[in-house]
């Protein structure tokens, strides 16, 4: 076997290194490599290159045939015992360092990074990867995003973990076990889960999931719910404050189950991060264990850190908003607002149901916790009081608020974000009930969402307001809009506005702002019987 | 619990993102103008979820992994010397090793029958291959067992006894060993289930002379490379498993001076060497025990998913999995689907028959078909399908092999290590190249094609590793 392309054995002999050579100011490394095997025009090039570095003053790579070791003696070099199925590495260089850059361009020249193979063609005859695994091996990537149906999740997550990167897990329906098994493998590599049910987020500039264009800013925002998370980019936004990145966690992650891994390990990136001077943590409020391991982290950043843990008797998202525009330096603006246009009068005050069509659920709760406030009882799929629940049919006569994104109301069919049926339906039958005095929805834009909302909902919300004022049923119908976006959104936000402000509805960029203007809608019914009565005494 | 630098490569690095499940997510993606790489992604079979999810989470797996393919792809293999069974491997008269896992005599297909009757008949247990029928089914003083269960591996029925000469392999690194028959050639021969007296003959005349020539011709010569021939004729169009001309020829080369110079007559000589040289697949008797050296020294390794064997014994197929043990995962073997020779059809072949798998459970074979494109037309495909094959085995393998290499994937390794884990997941089943033995005993080969594993030892080898891994939990 004297071909010099063949190889055996394992493992590599150092023969010596470092060795200064006697008479010049030089040093030698010469190492004989069994069980490394490449073919010539590959060890020539190599030699070439690595002969061809700063401080090298020779390089012999080759397999250890007679004839290259007659080279070798000829170089000069210190003579190895090698074989022809060995790979001899001969570098002679003007010092130590020297020497250790020859040694790493070798490594370089000889080693086969896969992300440079094609798919297609003589070089992997175009097989598709079939797992996260197989394209991580492929492909230099920054990070992952996972969308399977959620029994299957867990591996593909896993994959993007042992392959090096962060990973979005916007599939939901993971066990509780596997999301913890997740975040620990995750903090132990030092990387991110973002997930599992986290829709949201925006890495690098980029929007992965439903995620609103913005501009690159100090704030960073760390956020276990996706709408939250799409509100406050958006009313940053519109103060001209941009975002350095937005985390999602996932909705579960600050459950005393994960005990806010993921928080954590985001919280501690951003503050690690030098284009992040001020970080905002978003949720609903944690477990208690929870809630202080996250205060505890935010005590210890060096980066100023607001926590918004958001519920009946907090700040809602627009106070914090504010709260984090104000620590950055900017102003806090007056929030957009777009009332209803043409010659219509605005809505008075009158007594009747208030119904909220919810898309996202955070925002479905800010708008409940403000209604409740004032009101009293809400009754939701979602309720703030298991007694406020609204039963299967999603009936009632009272003050209402749904949240159409709820796992119950997307079985089996696209997110209301992306696919607007169910609510239009649903308003079709808010305009058909004379107890309904206001309607308010939101209106989610930005990436992934419904690529022109408007297209539906303003003549849906235009016939509706006409049926009412045709007098069938009776009655005003008034229709708030909550419009999460920014004026870079593809949808593009003003022009999205206007056409539901030309509808008829009153249009706000602060979801509280809208809740709290669509409350003030509604007066309070007197002892009619009207549900709203029912449990007065025990209004917030 | 810090941020290591991974995290914050999180927030800095150039977008490229890899996404699997609802193409949407890709598409808002390329809507921003950021580099995606989409996932071709398939459920795996109902029922495998959990199964799943407990091997993948298993905290040994990753490293344990790690140590079964490093060991795997480290063995070394040299012929060392050839030897009568009965030393070797300790074969008493009245056992009989064969190939696949364990089988019964009444389950066994017509070649495996046909090479016990044979088999039989050679060791002077039976007068005659009626006779021999009888013993058998009666089964009185009689043994079997599989080769695999002796570190040995042996072709089509694989029958060993104990007077029949075997290859003795040995690992440098760990001095490990494995055994092999000597290939009787083609047409109507023992390993295809013929027991004639002209395969009776053969048999005697290779355990009389042609054993103990290759055996004074390897000590002489010394300990012959076969690993080293295996990664040199892969580059000049064999893969080891249907296709060993290159390699059969390199190991007469190698031999020829030693076998010239022994003391033995130069008609016993000029017939060994007629012999081996008119055998095109003389090596695949050398590549095979080769691929058990590796694939064994990956065994046992708790937590690993890694195959180290798939063998049929021509009624089931069998795999066994590092991190089970010995356990087999068992199936009804199939009929593999190709090309047939002459007026042979579907309905004369066997089921897959042979420990010749183990080629491919060791990266060779069918997973390096892209090296072998003059192989591909004899099992019924075209080039491009060769370059295919071998592409889609890199999904379910863990290793690029660094030794196996093919030239027209740019010197790309083989696919090694098939991982049971990517296996389910993928839906994609190990592809076997293989010949195809006639279900009537003696018949011989009617054709070649390509076979997988059935399904199922798939999913059940998984439930095992599963029951075998701590429950999840954080780790």
């Amino acid at each position: 076997m004297t071909t010099d392309d063949a190889l055996t054995g394992a493992g590599a002999r150092e023969v010596s290194t470092g060795v200064p050579v006697t008479g010049a100011d030089l040093v030698e490394h010469v190492e004989v490599r069994s069980g490394a095997y490449h073919d010539s025009v590959t060890l020539m090039q190599a030699s070439r290159a690595v002969a061809g570095l700063a401080g090298i003053e020779g390089a012999l790579i080759a397999m250890g045939t007679e004839l290259n070791l007659d080279i070798l003696r000829g170089m000069g070099f210190a003579m190895p015992s090698a074989g022809p199925n060995d790979l001899v590495v001969a570098v002679r260089a003007v010092d130590g360092a020297a020497l250790t850059r020859g040694l790493d361009g070798l490594d370089a020249a000889l080693s086969r990074p896969t992300a440079t193979r094609s798919v297609g063609g003589a070089s992997g005859a175009d097989v598709p990867p079939r797992t996260t695994g197989s394209a991580l091996r492929r492909t230099s990537a920054s990070l992952a995003l996972v969308s399977v149906p959620g029994r299957f999740a867990f591996a593909e997550a896993m994959d993007a973990l042992e392959g090096g990167v962060s990973v979005l897990v916007f599939s939901d329906n993971v066990p509780v076990e596997q999301e913890v098994r997740l975040k620990q493998e995750a903090a132990r590599r030092g990387l991110l889960v973002m997930g599992p049910d986290c829709g949201t987020a925006v890495v690098g500039g980029v929007g992965l999931g439903f995620a609103n264009a913005v501009r690159p800013g100090p704030v960073g925002l760390v956020a276990a719910s996706g709408t939250g998370a799409q509100q406050l980019l958006c009313l940053l936004d519109a103060a001209g404050v941009g975002v350095s990145a937005c985390l999602g966690v996932g909705g579960r992650d600050l459950s005393a189950a994960v005990g806010g891994r993921s928080t954590l390990q985001a919280m501690a990136a951003l503050d690690a991060d030098p284009a992040t001077e001020l970080v905002v943590v978003v949720s609903k409020p944690p477990a208690k264990e929870v809630a202080d391991a996250v205060a505890e982290r935010a005590a210890a950043m060096r980066t100023p850190t607001l926590l918004a843990l958001l519920g009946r008797g907090r700040p809602d998202l627009t106070t914090v908003a504010a709260r984090a525009i104000a620590t950055t330096g900017a102003a806090v603006p007056q929030w957009p607002e777009w009332p209803p246009s043409g010659r219509q009068p605005s809505p008075c005050p009158r007594s009747g149901a208030l119904r909220g069509l919810f898309s996202g659920g955070t925002l479905c709760d800010e708008a409940m916790v403000i209604a409740a406030a004032e009101l009293g009882p809400v009754a939701s799929n979602i309720p703030l009081e298991p007694e406020w629940a609204l039963p299967d049919d999603l009936r009632t006569t009272g003050h209402a608020m749904i949240d159409f994104g709820e796992d119950r109301l997307t079985a089996g069919r696209p997110h209301p974000m992306i696919d607007p049926s169910l609510r239009l339906e649903r308003l079709a039958v808010e305009a058909g009930d004379p107890g309904t005095a206001v309607v308010l929805l939101d209106v989610v834009l930005g990436h992934g969402s419904h690529p022109d909302p408007a297209a539906d909902l303003a003549p849906a919300i235009r016939a509706a307001r006409e049926a009412r004022r045709r007098g069938s049923p009776p009655g005003e119908l008034a229709v708030v809009v909550s419009l999460c976006g920014t004026s870079s959104d593809p949808q593009r936000r003003d022009r999205q506005a206007e056409a539901l402000a030309a509808a008829g509805a009153h249009v706000f960029a602060s979801n509280a702002a809208a809740a709290r203007h669509a409350v003030g809608l509604v007066r309070p019914a007197s002892a009619t019987g009207n549900p709203a009565d029912r449990s007065a005494g025990s209004t917030s | 619990m810090t941020a290591g630098a991974p995290s914050l490569g999180l927030l800095t690095a150039d977008p490229h993102v890899v996404t699997v499940g609802a193409g949407l997510f890709a598409e808002a993606l390329a809507a921003q103008a950021v580099p995606v790489t989409p996932v071709e992604w398939r459920p795996p079979p109902p029922g495998t979820e959990e199964d799943l999810v407990r091997v993948v989470a298993d905290p040994r797996r990753p490293e344990a992994n790690r140590t079964a393919m490093e060991r795997m792809l480290a063995a070394g293999a040299e012929l060392v010397d050839v030897r009568p069974a009965s030393e070797a491997l300790g074969l008493e008269a009245g056992t009989f090793f064969h190939a696949g896992p364990p089988v019964t005599w009444e389950r066994a297909s017509g070649p495996l029958r046909g090479a016990l009757m044979g088999a039989a008949v050679f060791e002077g247990l039976a007068e005659s291959p009626a006779a021999a029928e009888t013993l058998l089914a009666a089964g009185d003083g009689i043994v079997l067992d599989s080769c695999h269960h002796h570190r040995a591996v042996g072709p089509m029925a694989g029958v060993i006894s104990a007077s029949m000469w075997v290859f003795e392999l040995r690992d440098p690194g760990s001095d490990a060993r494995a055994y092999c028959s000597l290939n009787e050639g083609l047409g109507k021969v023992l390993r295809y289930g013929a027991y004639g007296q002209d395969v009776i003959d053969r048999l005697r005349w290779m355990s009389a002379v042609l054993g103990p020539l290759l055996r004074s011709a390897v000590l002489a010569h010394g300990p012959i490379d076969v690993k080293a021939i295996v990664a040199q004729m892969l580059q000049m169009g064999d893969e080891g498993h249907n296709r060993n001309r290159a390699g059969t020829l390199m190991l007469l080369r190698e031999v020829l001076p030693s076998l010239i110079d022994c003391d033995a007559a130069a008609k016993d000589v000029a017939e060994v060497v007629r012999f081996v040289a008119g055998n095109d697949h003389f090596f695949l008797n050398l590549a095979m025990p080769a691929c058990k050296l590796a694939t064994d020294a990956a065994r046992d390794v708790p937590g690993s998913t890694v195959v180290v064997a798939m063998a049929r014994n021509g009624t089931d197929f069998g795999i066994q999995v590092s991190g089970t043990g010995d356990r087999w995962f068992t199936g009804p073997a199939l009929v593999p689907e190709g090309l047939y020779l002459g007026d042979y059809g579907p309905e004369d072949a066997n089921p897959d028959i042979g420990d010749s798998a183990i080629t491919e459970t060791a990266g060779i074979g069918g997973f390096a078909m892209a090296a072998a494109p003059a192989i591909v037309r004899f099992v019924g495909g075209e080039v491009p399908d060769a370059l295919a094959a071998t592409g889609s085995m890199y999904e379910i393998t863990l290793a690029e092999h660094p030794v196996f290499q093919v030239p027209i994937l740019d010197f790309r390794g083989t696919p090694t290590g098939i991982d049971v884990t990517r296996v389910v997941r993928t839906g994609i089943l190990p592809s076997i190249n293989t010949g195809m033995a006639g279900r009537v005993p003696g018949t011989g080969q009617v054709g070649a094609g390509l076979v997988t594993p059935p399904e199922q030892v798939f999913p059940a080898a998984l439930a095992a590793l599963a029951e075998a891994s701590p429950p999840v939990g954080p780790g």
